[in-house]
């Protein structure tokens, strides 16, 4: 086969082993029959490893710039491609705020320069100016930039009147506004969730109200202006049952989950651990259970990490005064893969929902593994045990509830546009 | 001591009362009770723990509370240190862990800590290896307030197995309501609530507590009524409308008694806000146990800093975990 660059031979697709021939960055051919080539060819031996698409996170925090000590571009676009992720979207609480060009481009720059053959860097800009839900950010300048969606991030606009007008000023310019849905009187001064352990533990709650009611507030607005809202990171039952009700009636809302909310309930706060702190707070068991199905039913329709990586002397203090976050890049797949593993998921489920959702939502090019599809794919082996640790995680952020455990499931090797981007070395298993 | 034998002790620390089994608390109580004759003595010290460092460590604002402590560790010859937050290096935005370990390179046997952030006691916990015992952490827990509370009550009760205990007030932001419940509930007593809606707990149907609105009602054929202090900022923040209200609706008075067991004892964990949730004449009436809960608190302080510091192999292996 004249002008093939590599060959991955032997790699599982949907349960058989198939070849994969790339050419230009491109794919050309997945086929289950062996397939030969020339000499020129690089050949990798993908026995017994599952061939998945790179993957797209649409809910990152990379800290840059700003805050570098806890995370920056560069790490953490390298535990973006340790995790099987090609394109991630970076929020905008960034100091300075993303909601001028100069800081989407700063962004940009950085990206290219730490990564220029990728996982490739979206800037989402702030919706307002400072985050501070008063005055509109230039959202114009900051599409022409380079931002590929806007929000106002962990701080929603409380404001009825200023989101709709931000829903419609959005519109001309054809992005996609992502609300973090949570009503800030509800929600305020909340560290976990209201229920049970709440009460024990003496904390303050964040009932699941607060977010359904943004959520309705964002459906009835979608729904008013016909223009679409994409909710972040729903977590609870009412929630989902209202997107249910909103898809039902055509409105044109898309949502995101979580690997968290599919696995981790509030008891893991337990004696006020403070690496289960994250906002929205882990919910009760019936929420996990209600969030996995809408999941694998398509009524969330996209899975993202909401990677919110933190210092350890940050999250090493009180409850109350540790930031809200769990850093999710470098475990992301694994964490997912143990619901696979239980029947809860399927692995197509998984990538329709980590790769080509997201790339609908967002316009990004997405490898479905047609010919002429870019060749973004990884090779990851089901069967790989490793240790989640400061050494085996590529974010400078080594605040995961899963921190000192097991995992299986890793990354071995991840390429975008056919040119390698991670391969997983001896002391990535240490 | 004879029987009780502190050198079964298990904890470390004493951040909650749910760690404790009704033998410990038992135990508490019979020390406290033991400790108590010290109290009345002309010379009132004895060399039970002489050499042993106790840190007050205050980072809220407490009178009674922080007092307390420093009279039950002098009166059993501990050397007691104040850490006061105003002018403190917490004030200089040093962390909780920081302090912390500053206060520990100092060698102290044991830290009390009053902390505005519920889990500060066990922060420090399971981070240093000196005892630590909570004398307040946010709304969570007050667990030698409950113990005082129960203690004060031992001394005219012979046992709690059917007693009928109200507590009356701000629940939802109250630390002493919370470990009252687990204590009270542990002896056997039954616990009642009231309350406003607004200053009760999100989650009460996991709590082993009957809960009502109304206070005449909720005083019916009680043994013993905890009114809570109301912190006034709360009406600040919308959760009830102003002080009268609240006063003719949640206040203990006179005729709430007439409800209640003729023999029915009134506490406040203090310090009182005469007129708002309580009477003025009730406070000082017979029926009254407050001052009888300071006085418990000295007895029972000495007791949790007897056991935690004459625990076996107390005070090896200092330093950091």
């Amino acid at each position: 086969m004249a002008g093939v660059e590599m060959l991955v031979r032997s790699v599982l697709w949907g349960g058989r082993p198939h070849d994969l021939v790339v050419s230009g960055g491109k794919i050309v051919e997945l086929s289950p029959n062996p397939v030969a080539t020339g000499s020129e060819v690089e050949l990798v031996d993908g026995s017994g490893l599952l061939l998945l698409p790179s993957m797209i996170d649409a809910h990152v925090h990379l800290r840059e710039p700003g805050q570098e000590y806890k995370e920056d571009i560069a790490s953490g676009l390298g535990a973006a491609a340790a995790g099987g992720i090609g394109r991630v979207l970076a929020m905008a609480n960034t100091m300075p705020v993303n909601d001028q060009a100069s800081v989407t481009r700063f962004m940009l720059s950085q990206a290219a320069r730490s990564h220029p053959n990728g996982p490739f860097l979206h800037p989402v800009g702030a919706l307002t100016k400072g985050l501070a839900g008063k005055e509109l950010a230039p959202l114009m300048e900051l599409a022409e930039a380079g931002c590929l969606a806007f929000s106002n991030d962990g701080r929603p606009v409380g404001d009825n009147a200023l989101f709709l007008r931000a829903l419609e000023y959005a519109s001309d310019t054809g992005l996609p506004v992502i609300d973090h849905c949570e009503d800030p009187d509800l929600a305020r001064g909340g560290a976990m969730n209201e229920g049970r352990i709440s009460s024990l533990l003496g904390l303050t709650g964040i009932p699941v109200t607060a977010e359904a009611l943004q959520v309705a507030r964002d459906i009835l607005l979608a729904e008013y202006l016909d223009l679409h809202v994409h909710l972040a990171h729903v977590s609870c039952r009412q929630a989902v049952e209202l997107i249910a009700w909103a898809k039902g009636r055509g409105v044109r809302v898309t949502a995101e989950t979580c690997p968290h909310y599919l696995l981790w309930d509030e008891t893991l706060v337990g004696d006020y651990n403070t690496r289960a702190k994250v906002n929205p707070p882990l919910r009760t068991w019936d929420d996990v259970l209600a969030v996995r199905q809408a999941l694998a039913e398509g009524i969330l329709d996209i899975l993202v990490t909401d990677h919110a990586p933190h210092a350890d002397h940050e999250k090493e203090q009180t409850f109350d005064d540790a930031p809200f976050g769990i850093s999710g890049l470098d475990t992301a797949l694994s964490l997912v893969l143990g619901l696979v593993k239980n029947g809860f998921l399927d692995m197509e489920t998984v990538m329709d929902r980590f790769a080509w959702r997201p790339a609908d939502i967002f316009g990004l090019p997405a490898n479905r593994f047609r010919p002429g599809d870019p060749a973004d794919f990884f090779l990851f082996d089901p069967d790989l045990d490793w240790k989640v640790d400061e050494r085996t995680m590529r974010s400078k952020g080594k605040n995961t509830p899963c921190l000192g455990t097991e995992l299986q499931g890793r990354v071995t090797r991840h390429f975008l546009a056919g040119k390698e981007i991670f391969r997983l070395q001896a002391e990535d298993m240490k | 001591m004879g029987e009780g034998n502190p050198s079964f002790w298990p904890h470390k620390d004493l951040i909650d009362i749910t760690t404790l089994d009704r033998d410990e608390i038992a135990l508490v109580l019979e020390t406290a009770g033991r400790f108590s004759e010290i109290n009345e003595r002309p010379v009132k010290k004895v060399p039970i723990l002489k050499g042993k460092s106790v840190v007050l460590f205050f980072a809220e604002p407490s009178t009674r509370t922080k007092t307390s402590f420093d009279v039950a560790g002098k009166r059993l010859s501990a050397d007691t240190f104040s850490l006061a937050t105003s002018g403190s290096s917490l004030t200089k935005g040093e962390s909780l862990k920081d302090t912390a370990l500053t206060l520990e390179s100092m060698r102290p046997d044991a830290i009390v800590i009053r902390h505005s952030r519920s889990g500060a006691a066990q922060f420090l916990a399971s981070r240093l290896d000196c005892s630590v015992i909570n004398a307040g952490d946010g709304r969570h827990a007050h667990p030698t307030q409950a113990l005082l509370d129960a203690f004060a009550l031992s001394r005219v009760w012979e046992s709690f197995e059917d007693k009928n205990v109200l507590i009356v007030g701000d629940i939802a932001h109250s630390r002493v309501a919370r470990s009252d419940v687990v204590l009270l509930t542990k002896l056997g007593a039954r616990v009642r609530l009231c309350g406003p809606r607004t200053l009760l707990p999100s989650s009460l149907e996991s709590w082993p507590v009957e809960v009502h609105s109304r206070l005449d009602k909720a005083c019916q054929g009680v043994d013993a009524i905890i009114c809570l202090r109301l912190q006034l900022e709360r009406q600040a923040a919308g959760l009830f409308p102003d002080v009268r209200e609240y006063a003719r609706t949640y206040g203990l008075g006179p005729r709430h008694l007439a409800e209640a067991d003729p023999g029915v004892r009134v506490l406040h964990p203090g310090p009182m806000n005469r007129g708002v949730e309580i009477d003025n004449e009730l406070a000082d009436s017979g029926q009254s146990l407050i001052l009888d809960q300071v006085y418990a608190g000295v007895c029972v302080r000495m007791a949790v800093l007897f056991l935690l510091l004459t625990r076996p192999n107390q005070g090896d292996g200092h330093g950091r975990r």
